[in-house]
């Protein structure tokens, strides 16, 4: 019986030859991830389930990374960091990456590939919603809540229910204006916000396929925002490279059947793509950057896991280059080691940093930092009625900080050139004559 | 499910996502302190936007600005309930809040999971847009046998969907005590 990449990863961690969509099992997980917001309540559950003195189902396998409330004097959210330093003391785990050492990362699921946790074949769980965004690597990567990342942590299992399998085809070559970020808006506006619940959502086609990892992972990284519960991309050479450069760990990739059943295929011309946004409050909310052209703004954004890669920055950075910018912009990377490839990744002469800094745009540390708002010190968090364009994944009311603001999410080009205008832009009008032929 | 919920019931839109039923910036209490989880109770859905909160009419906190626990037990949504991030604070806040019920065309997969697996709050999926048949502040009563909700004040009954696979770690009480009972801890 053939199956998806999905149902035959899910098989084989449930020790099993086959499963069907729509079946309940019980998975073997391969790795564990936590962050400083979810982290602690797990620990608590997993102290109430298994007793203070327990320890956790296998140190290798827990994965503890903080990254959203790190640059604060909110006492809470410090308090959370120090539980997750005395747990991971305690337990001797290997794999914590403490703030103000020189271990600390910044963004866990852009942390997670480059530390190499991101494996073809395995079954990543992650109290984050989007953890999906490892699926980039042919991993089945979902978000789950603390109880059942308690659960994990003591037993190494979970039970999940197998997901049908969404295909999003992407036919021939994306135009140079157009980025990951334009097709994932696109699909979101084509299928709503609830139109991938409880489904895999697989991105392939050349279209596809010719991307790199970050941009696969801008792809999977928006499922949630699907309503999705895995996003995938086929495993390939590009995967390879990138995660045997970062792991000496073996893995072994799966594929998809050729006569695999899917819930539905859908194919898109890549060559018909525009540059799209999606408007306030919800991602689905799409338009063209023609329809919202204009559109005047007063703050725009750069960063998270989603749009904080280094990819992202370099696309920024060529469309910046040489202007400043006309509204308050806020570059925020998403770990530490993105933060010093700004410093040392050149364009034109420049690095991306001072290409950034001349601007004029505010330089932020590597965390979450106003993707969700925040406490109210945080860097670039939104506190008032500001209309902001960002590279983020979410526009729901509050998401970055005030109910009042409005919230445009787009491509780092897009975002980029209507920064310098301080009107929504199409990236075309600053974009290197040599890009946009 | 022989359980019968009845209480007042609190009327939102589609798709409210978990900053809506706790913002993020309230993440930081804890959970186990009886003192600090209280507040989960308080900002417990502070994210709905004022002319979704409390339906048809809007304009209504869920919890009043001065009170840990709300006056109302069932909430009634549209589709897409619960979508956004993981966090489980957004269930548990509901609970905290008093809250016993969520009935609501759909649910993002991770807020339901959460529900059902951490015992807070009882997901029922309902064929009809209950939003525009109930009102906030109407009495209602859920039958967890035959799967209906009545609105007591209008006399209405409307069908619920059967909770399905995960009825058995909901009659446990969540997936500790259901793992628990099947000898697997
Ligand atoms: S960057 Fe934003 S979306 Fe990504 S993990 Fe942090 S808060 Fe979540």
């Amino acid at each position: 019986m053939s199956m998806t990449l999905t149902e035959k990863i899910l098989a084989k961690a449930s020790g099993r030859t086959h499963v069907n969509a729509g079946e309940t099992v019980w998975v073997d997980v391969d790795v564990l991830m936590t962050h400083d917001v979810c982290g602690p309540p797990t620990i608590g559950i997993f102290k109430r389930e298994f007793g203070e003195d327990a320890r956790v189902w296998d140190k290798d396998k827990v994965v503890i990374i903080p990254d959203h409330y790190i640059f604060t004097n909110d006492k809470y959210a410090n308090r959370n960091v120090d539980i997750l330093r005395a747990f991971a003391a305690d337990q001797d785990l290997p794999h914590y990456y403490d703030v103000g050492s020189e271990r600390y990362k910044g963004v866990c699921h852009v942390a997670m590939p480059e530390e190499g946790f991101t494996r073809p074949g395995e079954v990543l769980f992650g109290t984050d919603s989007h953890t999906c965004t490892a699926g980039a690597f042919g991993q089945f990567a979902t978000g789950i809540g603390n109880t059942d990342a308690g659960f994990i942590m003591g037993t190494g299992k979970l039970w999940v229910k197998v997901p049908e399998t969404m295909k999003f085809i992407f036919e021939g070559e994306i135009p140079p204006h157009i980025m990951a970020k334009d097709l994932i808006l696109r699909i979101i506006g084509d299928i709503g916000v609830d139109g991938g619940t409880y489904r895999a959502m697989e991105f392939a086609g050349d279209g596809v396929m010719n991307m790199d990892m970050e941009g696969r992972m801008t792809l999977t990284n928006m499922v949630i925002e699907g309503g999705g519960k895995n996003g995938v991309v086929e495993p390939d050479e590009v995967t390879f490279d990138y995660v045997r450069k970062r792991t000496n760990k073996e893995f072994t990739p799966l594929y998809n059947d050729p006569d695999a059943k899917y819930h539905s295929v859908r194919t898109y011309k890549s060559s018909e793509l525009e540059p799209m946004v999606a408007k306030p409050h919800s991602p689905d909310n799409k338009a063209t950057v023609g329809e919202v052209k204009n559109t005047p703004l007063t703050r725009a954004y750069i960063g998270s896991c989603t749009g904080g890669k280094l990819s992202d920055f370099e696309a920024a950075a060529r469309v910046i280059k040489g202007h400043e910018v006309g509204v308050e912009t806020y570059v925020v990377p998403a770990t530490t080691k993105i933060r010093e490839d700004l410093k040392t990744t050149w364009y034109d002469g420049e690095t991306l940093w001072d290409i950034f800094q001349n601007a004029g745009a505010h330089m932020g540390e590597a965390s979450c930092a106003a993707c969700l708002g925040g406490p109210s010190d945080t860097f670039g968090r939104l506190q008032g009625e500001e209309v902001c364009i960002s590279t983020t994944n979410r526009n729901f009311p509050g998401r970055m900080g005030s109910k009042k603001a409005q919230v445009y999410l787009a491509s780092p080009y897009t975002v980029a050139a209507s920064a310098i205008t301080g009107n929504i832009t199409d990236p075309r009008e600053y974009l290197p004559v040599e890009e946009t032929v | 499910m022989s359980k019968i919920i009845k209480g007042k019931a609190f009327v939102v839109g589609n798709d409210i996502d978990t900053d809506q039923i706790i913002p993020a910036e309230h993440l930081v209490y804890s959970l186990d302190d009886p003192e600090e989880r209280r507040f989960y109770g308080r900002f417990a859905l502070s994210g709905v936007p004022e002319d979704k909160s409390g339906l048809p009419e809007g304009g209504l906190p869920f919890t009043d600005p001065d009170k840990f626990e709300s006056d109302y037990k069932i909430i009634i949504g549209g589709k897409n309930f619960g979508c956004g991030s993981s966090r489980e604070h957004a269930p548990f806040a509901l609970q905290v809040a008093g809250a016993e019920a969520v009935v609501a065309t759909g649910y993002a997969r991770i807020f339901f999971r959460n529900a059902v697996d951490g015992g807070f709050i009882i997901p029922y999926e309902s064929h009809d847009d209950l939003i525009e048949h109930i009102s906030t502040g109407d009495e209602v009563e859920i039958d967890g046998e035959l799967n209906i909700i009545k609105n007591l004040t209008t006399g209405k009954s409307y069908p619920l969907k059967k909770l399905g696979d995960v009825v058995d770690i909901v009659d446990a009480g969540g997936i500790f005590k259901y793992a628990a009972k099947h000898g697997m801890l």
